[in-house]
């Protein structure tokens, strides 16, 4: 639903406490996390986060487990819509528009946002079907238009050299890395603006890593990317920005540089050392 | 002292190995299949053995006794088994006596007979006596005398030409018996059928009150010129009964008295006791394929069942059609949509209470909803010309499938939940996560998945479908049905028609038979077949079923 933003939704003046070292380093801001809390039932997950993520940069979530960095990324597509008894306080703007808006139907807002889970997920389907679903469910079955998109997609997520002789096999047939790349070229497949990656690679061996590591330094040249990693050398290795949670609450954003050589917080120097978490 | 200590070993033996518990189930699992095999071997043994020809004894019995057996030389017959006679006294010798099947019912008054073999004296198989499959009262069990034909010529059993001219009377009744069936059956039944809606239609006009005198005298035309048709096809069909009656075959039964059988009436002969292996087996075959495709004759007690096994497959076919998207479609709300709390799981144990119900009760709801209610509906609105003959508003194959579907639906509704349930969460997630809708995913992605596991549950529910047999009685089957519910005429699928279904013929034949005894054979073989048909049809589903998991095969998660 294209409709025009309700003006109520669009972004206020900023709060000056956000979290914003983007915009200290020039660069504009695409979602707008503003002091947002999240419920499961009577448990709070989330406490009063606030952070900007820039645009085509790639922003790590990092933590200890438990500490809220999944469930936030999960807020950002409404993926926590699903489960029964969840609330949220506070508000999310993608491209300056609140994801909660009424205006803002969540299945155009997940069209916008890619992701990718933990697991890979690939559809009992042929690696063909699987690339082109969000175009099917989209409502596209241009034949010429779905070849490219297979093509443009498979390159994209560096798979298609390894199984464009085989589009019509089942997926399931891949190997843990390729199944892993597949999902990444199913969230690319229709253009997203944003790509949530959450532990991408934490089921994968280490060159699958490593192959899936480059792809996000390739991809981010096209969208905006952020990945929940429990791996903070692949946070060094791959990320722009990098923020440190704990028990649900934001300890220190910056750029991951400045994270990992000299944090501000005396906590994150404690979980970078391994001192907890 | 040596018991107490192998006591404890084997307790250590038990509680060390720990596998002793895996011989308490296997013997769960053999006494099962132990069970289970020996009810389909007795099954099969009896089933197939109906159609193996076996050979016919001639029994020459003392002279007191055959008299009292009222006959003059002895008995002749199939020797069906040989028992220890009940009611003796305890401390007499045990006697035996042979169950004989004599065939002959017309003139001895029963097929069987009980024959003590002290009054035996002697027990020959001799390579004379005929065996004749007739239309009527049975099997026939004689040595042959003579044949008369038509143009008065005489042949008798010594003279050379006398088997091929049986063969040949024998197919020329087949012929014409074949040629009188299509001429009243097809043809017949087509100028009826036409005759019928005609009359409908007279009726309908004369009701409605308007004066359309030109239609209703087209009408009279055409009901004038179907009846001389029907009167010319009426007299080829009786000339040909006619011919029937015309060839004689002269019978000395093994009594003594002499008997004369149309050829008409005479649906197979055999020498059973010059048969050879192969011959018995081409027989076997004939008897087992004329079983499979022939329609029953007399009481259902002969003939095939090919009405039945069809009734059958066609009720099971339109049940599961009815069945499968029910089921499916509730099971979807069920478990996707409905908020899970106190109603839904009321519904759902109200659900699997259903399939507790007994059968029966579905039968009266079936016959009280169904073919009352609604088929009397149906009749009052689209069949308002043919009341009071009720077309939908009485049993049939329709509401007979409805009523199974009915019963059956619970089975489908708890496979295709867990079905559904073990779609795992990530692939939804993955979906919907792509921007596919609820419904897109449950369509494109979840019922895919489960399909398997739906199938299974149809796969159960036809083999509870296909066997049942208390609801159907209510709503739909009968004894005899006059034609099938697929045939030539408009609109060939005859929802409203009554069936006969092979579980209602088992029943029917066992209890509800004039002879039981003679009946015994075809309720063993009528089961085989409908355990045949129930094996069939799961078969089908199940080879369905590994295709979709084959292509649908999930594999890690």
């Amino acid at each position: 639903m294209e409709t025009a933003p309700d003006p109520a939704s669009t972004s206020p003046a900023k709060p000056a406490n956000a979290a914003n070292p983007a915009a200290a380093h020039g660069r504009p801001d695409y979602i707008d996390i503003r002091d947002f809390s999240f419920f499961y039932g009577t448990n709070q997950a989330i406490h009063h986060v606030s952070l900007t993520i820039p645009e085509r940069q790639v922003t790590a979530f990092i933590g200890p487990s438990g500490c809220g960095k999944s469930t936030l990324l999960r807020n950002l597509n409404r993926m926590n819509d699903l489960i029964d008894g969840v609330r949220h306080e506070g508000d999310i703007f993608v491209n300056d528009v609140s994801i909660y808006d009424p205006y803002v139907e969540v299945i155009s807002l997940r069209k916008r946002i890619g992701m990718v889970f933990q697991k890979s997920n690939p559809f009992p389907k042929s690696i063909y079907e699987n690339v082109v679903y969000p175009l099917r469910v989209a409502g596209q079955n241009d034949r010429k238009l779905l070849d490219e998109t297979v093509e443009r997609s498979l390159n994209g997520a560096a798979l298609w050299d390894e199984v464009k002789d085989r589009l019509n096999d089942s997926a399931l047939g891949l190997s843990g890395g390729q199944m892993q790349r597949l999902c990444i070229a199913r969230a690319i497949a229709n253009r997203p603006e944003i790509l949530l990656m959450d532990e991408p690679c934490s089921a994968l061996d280490p060159l699958a890593t490593v192959k899936i590591e480059s792809l996000i330094h390739e991809l981010k040249k096209e969208f905006t990317i952020v990945i929940v990693t429990h791996n903070m050398q692949q946070a060094t290795r791959c990320s722009d920005f990098t923020a440190l949670f704990y028990l649900g609450k934001l300890v220190e954003y910056d750029t991951t540089e400045k994270i990992f050589k000299s944090p501000a917080q005396k906590q994150t120097e404690d979980y970078i050392s391994g001192r907890f978490g | 002292m040596h018991a107490p200590a192998k006591r404890s070993d084997i307790r250590k033996f038990a509680r060390t190995k720990g596998e002793v518990y895996v011989w308490v189930t296997s013997m769960g699992l053999t006494i099962g299949l132990v069970m289970v095999i020996f009810l389909l071997g007795l099954i099969l043994w009896n089933g197939i053995g109906v159609f193996w020809p076996k050979p016919v004894a001639q029994l020459t019995l003392l002279a007191n006794s055959a008299a009292l057996m009222g006959t003059e030389t002895g008995l002749a017959g199939e020797i069906v088994k040989k028992r220890t006679r009940a009611g003796q006294a305890a401390d007499a010798p045990p006697m035996e006596e042979y169950q004989l099947f004599t065939a002959n019912r017309d003139a001895y008054g029963a097929s069987f007979k009980y024959v003590d073999a002290s009054e035996i004296t002697a027990i020959t198989y001799p390579r004379d006596l005929l065996a004749i499959e007739r239309l009527e009262y049975g099997d026939a069990i004689g040595y042959p005398v003579a044949i008369t034909t038509a143009d008065g010529q005489s042949i008798v059993y010594a003279s050379p030409d006398f088997r091929p001219t049986l063969d040949r009377l024998v197919r020329a009744s087949a012929d014409r018996r074949h040629e009188i069936e299509r001429i009243e059956r097809s043809e017949i039944g087509k100028i009826n059928a036409r005759m019928a809606s005609l009359r409908v239609r007279e009726r309908a006009i004369s009701r409605s009150g308007q004066e359309r005198p030109e239609e209703i005298a087209r009408i009279t035309a055409e009901i004038a010129t179907l009846q001389t048709k029907y009167e010319t096809l009426a007299a080829e069909a009786r000339t040909l009964r006619e011919q029937q009656t015309l060839d004689t075959l002269t019978l000395r039964l093994p009594s003594g008295q002499e008997r004369t059988i149309l050829f008409g009436d005479i649906v197979l002969t055999t020498f059973p006791n010059q048969l050879g292996f192969f011959e018995k087996t081409g027989l076997f075959l004939h008897n087992f394929w004329y079983f499979l495709s022939q329609n029953p004759r007399e009481a259902n007690t002969e003939g095939g069942i090919f009405p039945a096994i069809f009734g059958t497959f066609v009720m099971t076919l339109l049940m599961s059609v009815a069945v499968m998207p029910f089921g499916v479609i509730a099971a979807i709300y069920l478990r996707e949509y409905a908020v899970q709390g106190f109603f839904v799981r009321a519904v759902r144990i109200a659900v699997n209470n259903l399939a507790g119900v007994p059968s029966i009760v579905f039968g009266v709801f079936g016959l009280g909803f169904f073919v009352y209610f609604v088929g009397g509906t149906l009749d009052s609105v689209f069949f308002k010309d043919t009341l009071p003959t009720p077309t939908f508003g009485t049993g049939g194959i329709f509401w007979a499938a409805l009523t199974l579907a009915l019963m059956t639906v619970p089975v489908v509704i708890v496979a295709t939940e867990e079905a559904l349930a073990a779609v795992p969460r990530g692939v939804r997630e993955g979906s919907l996560a792509c921007g596919a809708s609820k419904w897109q995913t449950i369509q494109r992605i979840v019922l895919p998945a489960s399909a398997p596991g739906i199938l299974t549950g149809l796969i159960l529910a036809m083999a509870r479908g296909a066997g049942e047999v208390a609801p159907l009685m209510l709503v739909g089957v009968v004894k005899l049905a006059p034609s099938l519910p697929l045939d030539g005429t408009f609109p060939f699928f005859h929802l409203e028609r009554k069936f006969m279904h092979l579980g209602f013929h088992i029943y029917d034949l066992g209890f509800q038979s004039p002879d039981s005894e003679a009946a015994k054979p075809m309720v063993f073989a009528t089961t085989l077949l409908l355990i045949i048909l129930v094996v069939i049809l799961n078969f089908a589903a199940i080879i369905i079923r590994e295709r979709l998991r084959k292509r649908y095969a999930t594999g890690v998660f």
